[in-house]
């Protein structure tokens, strides 16, 4: 078994969510944990980019590390085979406004 | 087992003939002992290098494959036991559960697993690689060229062509792509993106991208070994079948495709005599095999159909383009490629007459998807020249020099220009 981090990129910036909009996430995300709950091993929903703020040395700049039109507006840490069933687990995560990157997890347990 | 002595030149042949033949059983059976692409790849090499001279003092073995195979896999499990330790912390090759069988070890018969070959192929043309790494990765792992080689054909540094590789293979191990052949319910698709491959890999052969030559005879024979090959391991795939029909009828046209004085000469002026027989006879019955076992024929199928038609056609002009047309509306339902698009309207324009066809490129070159395609300017060249437009016909062959790559189609197009502007 392996661990790939399924990254949720939107392709616009939502700084409010209207409460249905909110709802109706909420049940695409729990139908996907229906599906593939025994192989989700964290996730979250992230604040939009305005909220986050850079650190590079001892620089503290506002704003995301790299600004791109796209968001990075959650994650789910997965466990699956190999990416062909990563990628079968992605293709069920939902991501309306945009699409799902597959990074797989390096095992640094040897060393 | 052996046929006694050898002299120097029957080994090299031999050699070379089981590298042509045999590297990718040989590789495909090393991976399973080894579970490690570069590992197997450096134990395949060795063997071939053993060969050399365990051959010529022990004669060539009636089975070439099979010694090769137990060679390299001896190696395997050498290097194995020397790296145990260091190797246990390795990313390796994922296989299904069962796999790696160790009956399957060095001394067994090493025949009759005719599924590893597939899995390395299916493997080098996973979809998570870049399509240029997939393509590299087959001619490296499945048809054992040298980086350098494979550097050569497509024209980029060795340095490039090693990084690239090595990329890819970094890949593989570290995304755990599985050294599998794919499920029944997900191998259309994956068939698809193999069958792309070695079609990219036949056009790349076939009408260089760039350089002095129009053909690149090494490519195209490679196209063709890997088809072949592929067609062996599958034999019941419709899709493989058209593909192999598709390249063997384009490829029976190679030798009448450019003129004594090197010019490039169309379809229409090519000397049918010289077409290649045996490659149209063997490209049509696969054709018509693909068409036969399936009620929704691919891509692959409908464009040897294409081919089948003109290669049967006594002259350019007594083409049947009705039965091309109806083709081509089958091919863009079912792979609606602004491309095909194109070439269809040339066919309207022989079925149809010429406005028609200038009116479908027009409404192509509109929609804005063929921007930059070298052919669209060359096809509406050619059709303003057909209807007697030679002041627009200029800019368009202008148009099309510019966007030519190698020196034969460009040549062809400023004989062109010269003709509708002299």
């Amino acid at each position: 078994m392996a661990e790939y981090l399924l990254m949720i990129w939107d392709n616009e910036l939502v700084t409010e969510y209207d409460p249905a909009e909110w709802q109706k996430m909420a049940e695409l995300h729990g139908r996907f944990y229906e599906q593939v709950g025994d192989k989700i091993k964290g996730g979250n929903a992230l604040q939009p980019p305005p909220t986050a703020t850079t650190v590079r040395g001892d620089v503290v700049t506002d704003g995301p590390f790299v600004e791109t039109k796209e968001v990075l507006g959650g994650y789910y840490l997965i466990e699956a085979a190999d990416l062909d069933e990563a990628l079968e687990i992605a293709k069920l995560c939902p991501s309306p406004n945009g699409g799902i990157e597959v990074r797989p997890i390096m095992d640094t347990s040897g060393l | 087992m052996t046929s006694g002595s050898a002299t120097a030149a029957e080994v090299s042949a031999a050699v070379a003939a089981a590298h042509r033949q045999e590297w990718a059983y040989v590789l495909a059976a090393t991976v399973r002992v080894t579970g490690d692409l570069d590992l197997a790849e450096e134990c395949v090499q060795e063997a071939y290098v053993a060969a050399l001279d365990g051959w010529a003092r022990d004669g060539i073995p009636n089975s070439p494959g099979a010694w090769l195979t137990t060679t390299a896999r001896r190696r395997a499990v050498d290097a194995h036991r020397r790296a145990a330790t260091l190797r246990a912390k390795l990313p390796l090759l994922i296989e299904p559960a069962g796999a790696m069988d160790s009956a399957d070890l060095p001394g067994g018969t090493g025949t009759g697993i005719p599924d590893d070959r597939l899995r390395l192929v299916f493997t080098c043309c996973h979809p998570a690689l870049g399509r240029e790494a997939q393509v590299a990765l087959t001619l490296r792992l499945v048809c054992g060229l040298t980086t350098a080689e494979i550097a050569q054909a497509f024209l980029v540094s060795e340095p490039t062509m090693a990084a690239r590789l090595t990329r890819a293979k970094k890949k593989i191990a570290a995304a755990r792509i599985p050294y599998r052949v794919p499920e029944p319910a997900e191998l259309p698709d994956r068939l698809a993106g193999v069958l792309t491959v070695l079609h990219l890999l036949f056009s790349t052969g076939h009408t260089a991208p760039a350089g002095p030559a129009l053909v690149r005879t090494d490519l195209v024979g490679l196209a063709l070994h890997l088809t072949r090959m592929l067609r062996a391991l599958m034999p019941d795939e419709a899709e493989v079948r058209g593909l192999l029909g598709l390249l063997l009828l384009t490829d029976a046209r190679r030798e009448t495709r450019v003129g004594p004085d090197g010019r490039l000469l169309l379809l229409e002026e090519q000397d049918r005599g010289r077409w290649d027989r045996a490659e149209i006879e063997e490209g049509t019955a696969l054709v018509a095999d693909a068409l036969r076992h399936t009620d929704r024929p691919g891509r692959f199928a409908l464009q040897g159909a294409i081919a089948a038609i003109h290669a049967e056609a006594p002259t350019f002009a007594q083409t049947a383009w009705s039965d091309i047309l109806e083709v081509y509306d089958a091919l863009l339902a079912t792979w609606p490629s602004p491309v095909v698009a194109l070439n269809r309207a040339v066919a309207v324009g022989m079925a149809r007459g010429w406005p028609a066809a200038l009116a479908e490129v027009e409404a192509l070159e509109a929609a804005g998807q063929l921007a930059g395609y070298r052919y669209l300017a060359a096809a509406k060249a050619d059709m303003l020249r057909r209807l007697d437009r030679p002041a627009e016909a200029a800019q368009a062959y202008q148009t099309a020099i510019e966007q030519a790559d190698n020196d034969t189609e460009r040549a062809f197009l400023q004989s062109r220009l010269r003709e509708v502007t002299g």
